[in-house]
């Protein structure tokens, strides 16, 4: 039997694009929770939790309102680039995000707050900014717990489906990620291709984790 | 010079009672130290300094410079005020080594000029063989050093040691007690101190600020404060005095003279300006102050009987236990000649007697 890796690659060039996006957009996200005091904190707060609750079909309705071709975003994006964005792998990228941004920001958060403030205040005394301060003392007291949490974005993304079929859609060798592959597989009887990307994409999923588990807290400061 | 005055109210929590600090320092000393019990309000005092709190008024000033001022509300970051703050717990960065540590404080410097500034410090402090170490490869001492050390590169204005001996065994302290006074002696920097161990105010401290609830109960250099304790609040915190009641029998001005029962004796002393006759007042009066000895026939002046209760070893003789919740301290030698003795005697001294 001939299998198509295609869906494999693109599921982990996705996730791989949208973890990076998340870590840079979720570690500012979480040091504005985790440290700053600001009007409408909870309201973020809970904005940024919300894909988590909400059913994947209703968070890929608002992005495909958002991001679609009659939308501003839309067009701003189509008169960049040229292209549209909605049922293109780019915006798989953007499905993913918004799948594993929560989860990133959540224990990204948790991790900079676990950080003893006395060494923040150490260099505060000694005449460190607060961006220094975040980048070279912070930040890296939790980079374990970060890497954790990244790991597991990542592990979320490379299994996103609801919404990455409402804005990508499932074109073949285009937009077709693993998970839906496996949908489509299963819908049209092949049961064998199934259970060959269930198993690849299952053992993945095991192996982020025990890597996620290995980097977690326990040793912190090691 | 440090002046810093400083109110903040903390309301009272579910677990906490109201707080309320209420405190002035002015100091021109290279070393000045806060001593007073826990929750005093000293670290906080050190903390509003540093720009960690901010107080509700007041104003703080270092120099010529003003740090804080409530008026006209300026409350400078911590950033800016170059305050050095040796924490507790040193709060060497885990994850840096020692030299990495000395170097993040002084980033401001050009390369070359910073390399020879941390060589210079690493040297100073001992640590030019540990520079490559992180901290958690030091002992105590070797991190307080550095502690101190990568304070005092960020060229600070004031040294600010947060209970710097606290958990160090005796020849730790005695070591840090070296360091600090080379700190002293080398650097211009002011430093300002908490602890609650009196020996360490002595050993360093020109300046003292005794902390309680909040407020300063006395100021003045330590042997000042041991010699008149400004207060029963003073002496109870300093916690080396006996402290009896007495009454004031006599007072003589003319004769500069007075005389005070106490119990069921009578002891004479210079006179005490501001109090009258029939006042009740607490005599207060060290240990060591007291000479204790086998009661011999009648009680002389000054001579007060008493019973011994106990005895506990100290480390420069024996302190003796005797009724009336009177201390008196002896040589060891005089305690076992007559540690079945039952009945003493305890001499006041007549001229210093000291009254509250």
């Amino acid at each position: 039997m001939a299998i198509d890796w295609f869906p494999l690659w693109l599921s982990l060039r996705v996730a791989a694009l949208s973890t990076a996006f998340a870590i840079v957009l979720g570690l500012w996200v979480a040091y504005l929770l985790a440290f700053r005091d600001f009007k409408g904190k909870e309201v973020v707060d809970a904005l940024v939790a919300l894909p988590l609750v909400l059913p994947p079909t209703v968070l890929g309705y608002y992005l495909l309102v958002a991001l679609g071709r009659g939308s501003p975003f839309g067009k701003f994006y189509e008169w960049i680039t040229g292209s549209p964005l909605v049922f293109t792998w780019q915006a798989a990228v953007i499905a993913a995000l918004f799948h594993s941004f929560p989860l990133l920001v959540k224990s990204t958060r948790a991790a900079l707050e676990s950080v003893d403030t006395t060494y923040a205040r150490a260099a505060r005394s000694l005449g460190a900014s607060e961006w220094s301060i975040f980048t070279r003392v912070t930040v890296p007291l939790a980079r374990r717990s970060i890497l954790a949490a990244a790991a597991i974005a990542f592990a979320r993304s490379l299994g996103d489906f609801g919404v990455t079929i409402m804005i990508a859609g499932n074109i073949p060798g285009r937009t077709q990620t693993l998970a839906v592959a496996i949908y489509d597989a299963v819908e049209s009887g092949n049961g064998s291709l199934a259970r060959v990307m269930v198993l690849v994409i299952s053992a993945i999923a095991l192996l982020i984790l025990w890597v996620a588990n290995r980097l977690a807290p326990r040793h912190l400061f090691g | 010079m440090i002046h810093a005055r400083l109110k903040k109210r903390f309301p009272a929590g579910p677990d906490s009672a109201e707080f309320m600090l209420d405190a002035e320092i002015r100091t021109h000393d290279p070393v000045s130290v806060l001593f007073g019990p826990s929750g005093a309000g000293k670290t906080l005092t050190l903390n509003a300094i540093a720009g960690f709190v901010r107080p509700d008024e007041g104003r703080v000033m270092v120099g010529d410079d003003i740090l804080f001022d409530g008026a006209t509300n300026v409350h400078l970051p911590p950033q800016e005020r170059r305050c050095g703050y040796v924490f507790q717990n040193y709060a060497l960065f885990p994850h840096m080594t020692l030299r990495q540590n000395l170097e993040f404080a002084s980033r401001f410097r050009p390369k070359l000029e910073r390399h020879r500034k941390v060589n210079e410090m690493l040297d100073l402090f001992r640590l030019a063989e540990l520079a490559g170490r992180k901290p958690h490869e030091l002992s105590g001492g070797q991190k307080q050093r550095c502690s101190i050390a990568r304070a005092l590169l960020a060229e600070p204005r004031v040294l600010l040691l947060d209970e710097p001996a606290q958990g160090l065994d005796p020849m730790l302290r005695a070591e840090l007690h070296d360091v600090l006074r080379n700190v002293r002696s080398t650097f211009s920097t002011p430093i300002l101190m908490v602890t609650h161990d009196l020996e360490e105010c002595f050993a360093l401290g020109d300046r003292m600020f005794i902390f309680h609830e909040g407020r300063v109960a006395q100021q003045g250099t330590p042997p000042e404060i041991f010699d008149k304790p400004a207060s029963l609040t003073v002496a109870r915190l300093l916690g080396i005095y006996n402290l009896l009641q007495a009454d004031v029998l006599t007072l003589d001005p003319g004769r500069n003279t007075c005389t005070l029962r106490l119990g069921d004796c009578e002891l004479a002393g210079p006179y005490l300006p501001a109090k009258f006759k029939g006042d009740r007042v607490w005599l207060c009066v060290r240990p060591e102050e007291l000479r204790a000895s086998p009661r011999d026939g009648r009680p002389g002046l000054n001579q007060v009987p008493v019973q011994l209760k106990g005895a506990t070893p100290r480390p420069g003789g024996m302190r003796l236990e005797f009724d009336r919740e009177l201390l008196a301290d002896v040589p060891r030698s005089e305690y076992e000649r007559n540690r079945h003795n039952k009945e003493w005697i305890v001499e006041f001294p007549s001229a210093g007697l000291r009254v509250l």
